[in-house]
Parts: structure tokens; C-alpha cells; sequence
């Protein structure tokens, strides 16, 4: 007969001075750990609801421009400078870390209109309405020589520009889109479809040689530098306020547009767009990437930042505050941490791009505390109660308001619809899905 | 407490081969009398070591005995690989030493020596990762074992497809920490075709095994408040004592460290830990109360009257209480509010168990029925008819699949509870008053004076008990100790601490339940079940049904139908108006203009849905496929 008895050493199981961690042995066996669905659920909402009552964004505003801010652009190489340029023709460099004006330079008379930054650092070039295109140095510090280093004289108001991520030549637009080059007074291509002018302008940023721009007859069009010709146009039902590529995958682009939605495109099939972004309750003025390419950031006119997952049709996440008026420019900053936003009552407020996200370096267990939590999220997002505190946002009345008659205004016009393929011919009203709808024509 | 004094004697291995000799029938001895000396050398040997046990180096004292293996006993793998102390009670074999060059030979490893210059030129014995056993996948796979992936969304295939692959990878990961747990099971194993487990006495144990060990047999002997009510915490550590005259205590049982001793000079029906060693609850003759432990009255629940049986739900916080005029009812002790109560309208509650597995609480009855509720639902879930005599003892089992019930007419039965059938059914020399599950699965129950203990009892039919114990005085409380071998006994003149090798289980998790809690820890670990305690309302029969898809049953979807077709009264306002359009009269008239409008709507659109219905229907009996030539033969209906 054999026996054996639990028997055991306190040694093994107690730390051995009062400076050492606690010993925490581990037996994984299900049968000791019962209720595991129900306490992870409990967790989940938990998790769900801290989350919410975190969710903070607002970090401060850079305030100091005297008109409505126009442009902004990030520094290349330096994630803390910011330049902006405003109506009143002034650009301003900021400091994002200390929140502070680090210089001001009076650019042009009247609006500044495009704002770009050489990518290697060293300097920014804007464009304005007085019809010119100056280029600008700056020091390490970013403090701007007030002289411009080259002024180029244009024919005409040029309305936007972009610099290519390759080489040193830079596309402005206006009445036609003009490809420039740093050392040349005159354009080295000039591109034109139509008589109508262009707006905006973007070069993409893997594909440097591709830029896509929006034009006033409510297309959108793709140029190649190479070529001589630009190489396609879509029209949309309305026109696009901005553009932006994709940097991860250099065939995506989003347009902001003025019936309050924003569409992706893949440049390979410009026929219907791949994602429709709807929420904003008034046109959409500009839209920014994050660096990761899978959400983006738009600013509207309805007052609210909103930020939007890539291959999702309604917006993460809504931004607003009580002073902030029209918003004209976006950004996504650098390091995917902050949004940037601009807007007609000159300021320029930063946000955190995740609502909740804790700043600052993370201890261990927090960052394991975290990513556990935001497992249990994402396993427990279709239960009820988790999606309905995880969706609800607070907006401004005027946007719930409007919402509420946007949905009105759709669900009417599908009733229509309906009704009036009830009582007509069958297959005379085509059945046309809502994306297909709103390309107009894709020309060649 | 000096080991030395008191245990040398009963180490004595001249009396231990007495004692042997008397409790076991002989087996056939292959060994001679060379074999005996060398083993009375070993004893004597072990025995010289036992004087340093304490005072030796840590980790190394409790080591009594070297484990000895037999050519023809095949020790689990697991003994092979750490160095347990397992003791013989009679010692026949003797055999060489167990070392790690055996335990090498026996994994198969035969390139240990070789020279250093060479071992680069050398294959790898174990190419690639361990291959992990997959009885050991299977226990640790958390939630469903197979996923249904037949979907007709393919996007929502490709998901699912995916989680069943991570859960595999998680369960086969997990089972590989199997190799860090520090303990073995105890157990109590015979070599001989002839012995019988049921003839050791506690005392034989208690001799045979180290001094630590023999000294978690023992015995309180508080002969004036009795019969007592037992109750250990979570961890085992601690123990509670309620006398039914009153006197309560509260020990460390292992230091047997008094926490508080009162007498509440009232009768004392049950006594209860809650979440943690802090608090018990305790129900007395009107009332029941919560006292600390240091024994000051906290709480008095004037809401819980006439409580015969307390159960605490740790994960819920809720404290269930059956009362002698049959109302159960639930406490959230967390906010101290009632959840819900509910007369069961079944007679005097005495008899009480939960399922530790899915937070139900089952109720035994005098008309032999059993039944199992959860706080918000008015009626029992589940209402079983288990014997033909009232039940007397009612106990759940660990993982919730099994049920042992007793009744006056003597049987143990063993239920199903994922089918509810009965698995075994046993008759007991008496009707067992007491019966408790361990962690292991063992299941004690009690007799009158005597305590039986039965292993693998639901899964085979056995013929004899395991274990037995015969305390001299009526038990009233049986509860086995969580991660020790060892059942506590309440009984009418004190409590009883016996051995039950292989009971409990060897490797706590430590942040479920820690034996060794320090203070800080504990009030961290409240802090955390505080967060995740579970809401009353989730408790359901099936404890995962939150992590299961909701798919209605065409009754249900047929209901919900009927429900959205249904006459919905419609409450008109009408407006107010000027220039005397809005006399009472008027608005009385719009109003009822529009509602009856309303109804009309409502009946014309039935009618219209119900004849079309008819006329699909008789369409559809008229074409009917399974008119044949030779109807006419048919008898025609009278009608």
C-alpha cells in the first residue's frame, strides 16, 4: 500500500523577502476558473465603459492666427512643427510639444492658399492669391526667414499645391494644373481637360510620379508627370472638396465631397467607388490619412472632425467642441498619435486620434492591461449592451438634428422609390445600388 | 511546536511493521529476508534524517523517504519527474534508488556523454517542438471543442474558421504549462491483489505519512455547543465553526491560529464564509447576520428569517439563503440590496447545495423531488423526482456534470446533470445524512456516526467505499478542504479533521485562489472580483450562453410575427385650434375619427392578408401532388 499526501512547502509558494514580487504559481485547468464567459463578458463592459468615460480628445489649441486658417502641413522629418497659413496671407510655424508660435511671416497678400513643405526639411513653399509661388527656408529650429528665397510670378490665382515625395518638383493648380521645377522660372508641364479649373491637388506618396487632383466640374482627375496628357477623369454628382492617397496602398484614394460623404477609390476601377463614408451632416472640406492607411480623418462644415475606418462605411468617431466653427483643413499627424485640425474661427486645435488612449510611456502591465481589454472588446463588440455604449457619441444638437432629417429625407426617398417601381413596368426602374449611383461618367 | 518530540514515536518502524501486519492481509512475498534488512536499514536511515526535517535547509526538509519503484509497478510518469515523498505503508519491495540516470534512460536519451568535439556534428534527439498529448488539448480547450463553421456568409466562415484555429493553438500552448505545475495528486494505492483501502484507518495514515501531513489529522473536541456546522474559505485556509448552541469560531486551521471565538447565545443553523476570510455569514434561530472576523457583528439581514441553509456564490456575490417556511432568497453582499425571493411552496428548506459550475442552486425536498433555480426566474428550472422518501442530502460536483443525492430509503443516487439521468444508484447501510463533493470528485457521505468516502463513484459502479472513519458522535457537517487531502467533519461533540489522500487538488491557480494569501494580495484579489463580479440576472443553466449565437426557434420566430402584426391602439392628440374649432366636443370627435380610421386600416388589411393566406392554401391543396387514380376507392367523408 502506497500513499501520498498534499503536502506543501511553504518555501515554494511565499516570496522570500518583503522586497520580492509575490509568487503567482498558475494552474490553467477550465474546471478552476468557472463563470469564464460570463466574467469576461463583465469585463468587457467594463473595459467598454472606462473606455467611454476616458475618451478625452481635445489636447488644446494653437491659437494666434488672425484670420481663418487655410492650410496646414506637417514637418517631414520633425514630428513637433506644424505650418500653417491663414486668409489674412500670414504663415506661422508651431511648436506642437509646447504648444506655442515659433514664427510668423506675412507671405502674401490675401488668402495663402497651398502650403507644402520640401521633404527634406529644409524649407516650405505656399502659393496665394496674389498670384505667386515663394519658397521659403527654415532652420533646424523651424523659425522662418521672413524673405522669400525664390518668388515665382504665376499668370493666374493658383488654388492649391503638393510637392513630390521623389524629386524636387512640386504641382501647383489653378485654371490648369502646372508641374513646376525647384530651379526653373517657368512650369515644365502644364495639364488641362476642359476649361473648367482645379482646386486640389495631391501627389501620391509611394507612386511618386501619379497626383490626382478634384476639378470644379465635380470630377476627379489622375495625372502622370511622365505624360503629357492627364490619364483619367471621373465625374461625381457633386463636387469634391479634397483628396487623399492612400500610403500604404498607393492605388486607394478618398475624396471629400460636397453632398456631406466621402468616397474611396481604387484608380484601377474608377467605375463605382469601393467604400462610401457617410455621417457628416454637411459637405466634407478636407480629409487626411493616418500613416498606417487604414483610417483617415475628415473635417466639415457641420462643425465636427469625424475619423473613418477605411473599409467601414460610418465614422469611428466624432469630434467637436463648443468654440469650434467650420473646419477647413485636417491632419493626421506623423507618428498616428494626433489629428490637426483648422478651422474659419483661427485656431487650430490637436487631438488625440484614439479618444481614450492614455499618453505618455506605458508601464508593462498597463500596456497588458490594455491590449487585453481591447481583445475583450473586440470579442464582445456584437453583445447588445457593449455596442450600444461603445456606439453612443454625444454630438452638438444642430448635427443630431440634421441627422435626424438626413435619415428622414433617405428613408422617404427609398419609399418613393419603392412605390414607384410598384406601380411601373417590372425592370423598367433599375434596381441601382447607391455607390453606382453616384459616379456620373468615367472619362478616358 | 517541536516535530521531534511527539512524532518520533510513531515513526518507529518496528511498530509501523506491527501496524502493517495487522491491517493488511500479506501479499506474496518474492522478497527474502535480505530484502527486509536492507529495508529496515532504509527505514531506520529516513528515520536518523527525520531529526534534521526542520532544521535543515529549506525545500530540502520534508524529504523523509526516497520514492522506491519496483520492477513490476508502473509509477505514473509524473512521480518519475519530480522528487514526491511517497510513503510505504508496508514496506515489501526494496529496490534500487531512483536517480536521474534513470529518469534519462526512460525518455529515451542516449547521447548525454558524449565528448564536448563532437557535439556539434551530433543530431538532435528531439527534433522539432514536444508533442503535446491530446487528451491534455482537450482539457484545456476553453469554450466550445468544435466551432460550427457552416455559415452561408463565407466572410463569416473565414472568421470563424480562424477562431478555431487560435482556440486550438491557445489549448495546445496552455496544456504545455501542465509541465510547470509544482505538485502531484495524493493518493492511497494498493500493491497487493489483496489489500483494501477501506480497512486503513486514519491513524494508519496519519502514521505513515510526514509529521506535516499527520498533522492535519486531528480533532476539536467541544463537546457543550455542538452539533457544529462547518464551512472552509475558497483557499482551505481557513475554517468556521458554528455550534448549534451558539458558539462560532473562526480558525487558521493550519496554523490552528483562533481568529474569534463568540457565542451569539442563539441557536445557530448554518454558518457561511463570504468571498474571502473577512466576513461570514451566520443564520440564527430569527435572523441572520454578518460578522467579521474578529467576530464583531456587522450586519444583521432582518430580510433572511428562519434560514436553515446559507450558500454563498462567490463569482456573484449573492448570498442564497432557504428559510423553514420554504422561501429562498437571494442577497447581493456587495451592496447589501435583496436580489430576489421566491416561495417555493415545498415545505421546510433544509436541505441545500449549489452547483459550483453554474452559480444554480439546488434545493432537496420531503416528497424525494430536487430542485435547482437561478434569482430571476420565479420557478425552478429544473424540478427532478429522485427518490420516493425525502431527500436528505444533496451534493453537486466541481465541474456541474454530476449530482449525488440521498434519500431515508437509504440510496445514494448519482445523477447526469447534462441529461438528467440517473448514473448509479447505490444502497447505503443508512440513509446518508451528509454528503460532499472534493475537488478531485471524491464524495463523502455520512452515516450516522460514520463517514464513507467513495472514489470514481460516478463514473463506475463501485462496490465498497474508499475510505472510512467512525467518529463516536453524530455528524452534522461534511465539507472536503479545497487544495488539501482532507474532509472536515462537524459532529455533535466537536469537528474532525480526517485524511482523504487524492481529494483536493495539488496546483491552485493563484490568482483564483491562493493558500498562501498575504494581506496585501487579498485585498487586491477583492478588489478584482468586486470588478468582475456577474450580474444576478446572467445566471442561467448553461454558464457560457453569453458567448453562444441566440438563433430563434420557429415557435418563437412565429410569436414575434403575430407580435408585430398585432392591433396596436393608436393615441391621437388631436391639436388644439383657434376660432372655436377646439370646443371639447370637436376634439372628442377628430379624436375618435382618426382612431377609428386607424382600426379600420388595421381590420381591412387582416382581412385582405387572410384571404389571400386562404386562397394560397387552397390553391395549394388543389394542385396537391398526392392525388392519385385511386382516390376514388377512398371513403368519402360523411361531411
Amino acid at each position: 500500500m502506497k500513499v501520498k499526501i498534499l503536502s506543501r512547502n511553504p518555501d515554494n509558494y511565499l516570496r522570500e523577502t518583503k522586497r520580492d514580487i509575490h509568487k503567482v504559481p498558475r494552474n490553467y485547468d477550465p474546471s478552476l476558473h468557472p463563470f469564464e464567459a460570463s466574467r469576461e463578458y463583465v469585463r468587457a463592459l467594463n473595459a467598454t465603459k472606462l473606455e467611454r468615460v476616458f475618451a478625452k480628445p481635445f489636447l488644446g489649441s494653437l491659437d494666434g492666427h488672425r484670420d481663418g486658417v487655410n492650410c496646414l502641413t506637417k514637418h517631414p522629418t520633425r514630428l513637433s512643427l506644424l505650418l500653417s497659413g491663414s486668409c489674412d496671407g500670414e504663415i506661422r510655424s508651431w511648436d506642437l510639444s509646447r504648444r506655442q508660435c515659433i514664427s510668423t511671416i506675412q507671405a502674401h497678400d490675401g488668402f495663402v492658399k497651398g502650403l507644402c513643405a520640401i521633404p527634406d526639411g529644409s524649407g516650405l513653399m505656399s502659393c496665394g492669391t496674389d498670384q505667386t509661388v515663394k519658397q521659403w527656408s527654415m532652420n533646424e529650429d523651424g523659425i522662418l526667414d521672413p524673405e522669400p528665397v525664390v518668388t515665382l510670378l504665376g499668370k493666374s490665382l493658383y488654388q492649391q499645391m503638393d510637392h513630390s515625395y521623389g524629386d524636387n518638383t512640386f504641382a501647383t493648380c489653378g485654371d490648369k494644373v502646372d508641374i513646376w521645377e525647384a530651379t526653373r522660372a517657368e512650369p515644365i508641364r502644364s495639364f488641362s481637360w476642359g476649361v473648367d479649373s482645379v482646386h486640389a491637388v495631391k501627389f501620391n506618396p509611394v507612386e511618386t510620379h501619379l497626383l490626382g487632383g478634384c476639378g470644379d466640374d465635380r470630377s476627379i482627375l489622375l495625372y502622370d508627370m511622365r505624360g503629357s496628357t492627364p490619364l483619367r477623369k471621373v465625374i461625381l454628382k457633386l463636387k469634391s472638396n479634397a483628396l487623399a492617397w492612400n500610403p500604404m496602398e498607393a492605388f486607394i484614394f478618398t475624396v471629400a465631397n460636397e453632398d456631406y460623404n466621402l468616397y474611396t477609390f481604387d484608380m484601377r476601377n474608377l467605375r463605382e467607388p469601393l467604400n462610401m463614408h457617410k455621417d457628416h451632416v454637411s459637405a466634407v472640406m478636407d480629409v487626411d490619412y493616418s500613416p498606417t492607411g487604414t483610417e483617415f480623418v475628415a473635417g466639415s462644415f457641420d462643425k465636427t472632425v469625424r475619423i473613418f475606418p477605411l473599409n467601414i462605411g460610418r465614422s469611428r468617431d466624432v469630434y467637436h467642441t463648443k468654440r469650434m466653427q467650420r473646419v477647413s483643413v485636417v491632419k493626421w499627424s506623423l507618428d498616428d498619435k494626433y489629428i490637426l485640425s483648422g478651422s474659419m474661427e483661427m485656431n487650430i486645435r490637436v487631438w488625440k486620434a484614439r479618444a481614450s488612449e492614455k499618453l505618455g510611456v506605458l508601464k508593462p502591465r498597463e500596456k497588458e492591461a490594455f491590449n487585453y481589454n481591447a481583445k475583450l472588446k473586440e470579442k464582445f463588440a456584437h453583445h447588445p449592451q457593449v455596442r450600444r455604449i461603445a456606439r453612443h457619441r454625444h454630438v452638438p444638437k444642430m448635427v443630431y438634428n440634421a441627422q435626424k432629417e438626413i435619415m428622414k429625407i433617405t428613408n422617404s426617398k427609398r419609399r418613393i422609390e419603392k412605390n414607384r417601381r410598384l406601380h411601373s413596368k417590372p425592370g423598367s426602374i433599375p434596381m441601382i445600388p447607391e455607390k453606382e449611383r453616384k459616379v456620373v461618367n468615367e472619362v478616358e | 511546536m517541536d516535530p521531534n518530540s511527539k512524532n518520533k514515536k510513531k515513526f518507529d518502524p518496528s511498530k509501523q511493521k506491527q501496524k502493517s501486519a495487522r491491517y493488511f492481509r500479506s501479499t506474496d512475498d518474492n522478497q527474502g529476508d535480505g530484502a527486509n534488512k536492507q529495508l529496515k536499514k532504509k527505514h531506520s536511515k529516513g528515520y536518523e534524517r527525520k531529526g534534521s526535517v526542520f532544521k535543515g535547509k529549506a525545500g530540502k526538509g520534508l524529504k523523509i523517504f526516497k520514492k522506491q519503484h519496483g520492477h513490476d509497478d508502473k509509477p505514473s510518469k509524473k512521480n518519475v519527474h519530480n522528487d514526491v515523498e511517497v510513503f510505504e505503508i508496508n514496506m515489501e519491495k526494496v529496490d534500487h534508488k531512483f536517480s536521474r540516470n534513470i529518469d534519462r534512460k526512460r525518455h529515451g536519451r542516449k547521447d548525454v556523454d558524449t565528448p564536448k568535439g563532437r557535439l556539434r556534428n551530433e543530431v538532435d534527439p528531439f527534433p522539432g517542438e514536444q508533442r503535446v498529448p491530446a487528451n491534455l488539448i482537450k482539457k484545456y480547450q476553453y469554450g466550445p471543442e468544435e466551432i460550427d463553421t457552416s455559415t452561408n456568409d463565407p466572410e463569416v466562415t473565414e472568421k470563424l474558421k480562424a477562431t478555431e484555429k487560435r482556440q486550438k493553438y491557445a489549448a495546445k500552448e496552455t496544456a504545455r504549462t501542465e509541465l510547470l505545475k509544482q505538485d502531484d495528486t495524493g493518493f492511497l494505492r494498493k500493491t497487493g491483489k489483496h489489500e483494501d483501502t477501506t480497512k486503513i484507518s486514519q491513524h494508519d495514515l496519519a502514521n505513515a505519512v510526514d509529521i506535516t501531513s499527520a498533522r492535519k489529522f486531528f480533532e476539536l473536541k467541544l463537546n457543550d455547543f455542538g452539533p457544529y456546522k462547518i464551512n472552509y474559505t475558497r483557499n482551505g485556509r481557513f475554517l468556521l465553526l458554528g455550534g448549534s448552541k451558539g458558539h462560532i469560531a473562526a480558525i487558521d486551521w493550519m496554523t490552528k491560529k483562533l481568529l474569534c471565538e463568540i457565542n451569539v447565545m442563539e441557536t445557530v443553523q448554518d454558518v457561511k464564509w463570504l468571498h474571502q476570510e473577512t466576513m461570514y455569514a451566520v443564520a440564527q434561530k430569527q435572523w441572520s447576520y454578518i460578522y467579521d472576523n474578529q467576530g464583531v457583528e456587522l450586519h444583521c439581514l432582518k430580510k433572511l428569517d428562519n434560514v436553515l441553509r446559507l450558500e454563498f456564490l462567490p463569482y456573484h456575490f449573492l448570498l442564497a439563503s432557504a428559510n423553514a417556511k420554504g422561501y429562498l432568497s437571494y442577497i447581493d453582499v456587495s451592496v447589501g440590496e435583496k436580489v430576489s425571493g421566491y416561495g417555493t411552496s415545498m415545505g421546510r428548506l433544509d436541505v441545500m447545495c449549489q452547483n459550483p459550475a453554474n452559480a444554480i442552486i439546488a434545493l432537496g425536498h420531503s416528497g424525494g423531488t430536487v430542485t435547482q433555480w437561478c434569482p430571476k426566474v420565479k420557478d425552478p428550472v429544473v424540478k427532478m423526482l429522485c427518490h420516493n422518501s425525502a431527500v436528505r442530502a444533496v451534493a453537486i460536483e466541481k465541474c456541474g456534470h454530476y449530482m449525488a443525492t440521498s434519500g431515508i430509503d437509504r440510496s445514494l443516487k448519482i445523477w447526469d446533470l447534462r441529461t438528467y439521468n440517473m448514473l448509479h444508484s447505490y444502497k447505503l447501510p443508512a440513509g446518508a445524512g451528509q454528503l460532499s463533493f472534493s475537488q478531485r470528485g471524491l464524495l463523502a457521505a455520512s452515516m450516522g456516526n460514520i463517514v464513507q468516502m467513495y472514489e470514481d463513484c460516478c463514473t463506475k459502479a463501485i462496490t465498497k467505499p474508499y475510505l472510512m472513519h467512525d467518529l463516536h458522535s453524530s455528524v452534522n457537517s461534511l465539507n472536503f478542504c479545497p487544495y488539501e487531502d482532507v474532509l472536515g467533519v462537524g459532529h455533535s461533540s466537536g469537528f474532525s479533521s480526517l485524511l482523504v489522500p487524492g481529494a483536493g487538488e495539488p496546483n491552485f491557480d493563484a490568482l483564483e485562489s491562493n493558500p498562501y494569501q498575504q494581506k496585501k494580495q487579498r485585498q487586491e484579489a477583492e478588489v478584482k472580483m468586486l470588478l468582475d463580479k456577474i450580474p444576478a440576472d446572467m445566471i442561467h443553466l448553461n454558464a457560457n450562453i453569453v458567448t453562444e449565437v441566440y438563433k430563434m426557434t420557429p415557435g418563437e420566430r412565429a410569436e414575434a410575427k403575430r407580435k408585430t402584426q398585432e392591433f396596436k391602439k393608436l393615441n391621437f392628440e388631436p391639436k388644439r385650434k383657434t376660432k372655436g374649432r377646439s370646443k371639447s366636443g370637436k376634439l372628442e370627435q377628430r379624436k375618435k375619427g382618426v382612431n377609428e380610421e386607424h382600426r379600420r386600416d388595421y381590420i381591412k388589411e387582416t382581412v385582405a392578408r387572410k384571404r389571400a393566406e386562404d386562397r394560397n392554401q387552397s390553391f395549394n391543396e388543389k394542385r396537391s401532388l398526392t392525388t392519385s387514380v385511386l382516390d376514388r376507392f377512398k371513403k368519402k367523408d360523411n361531411s
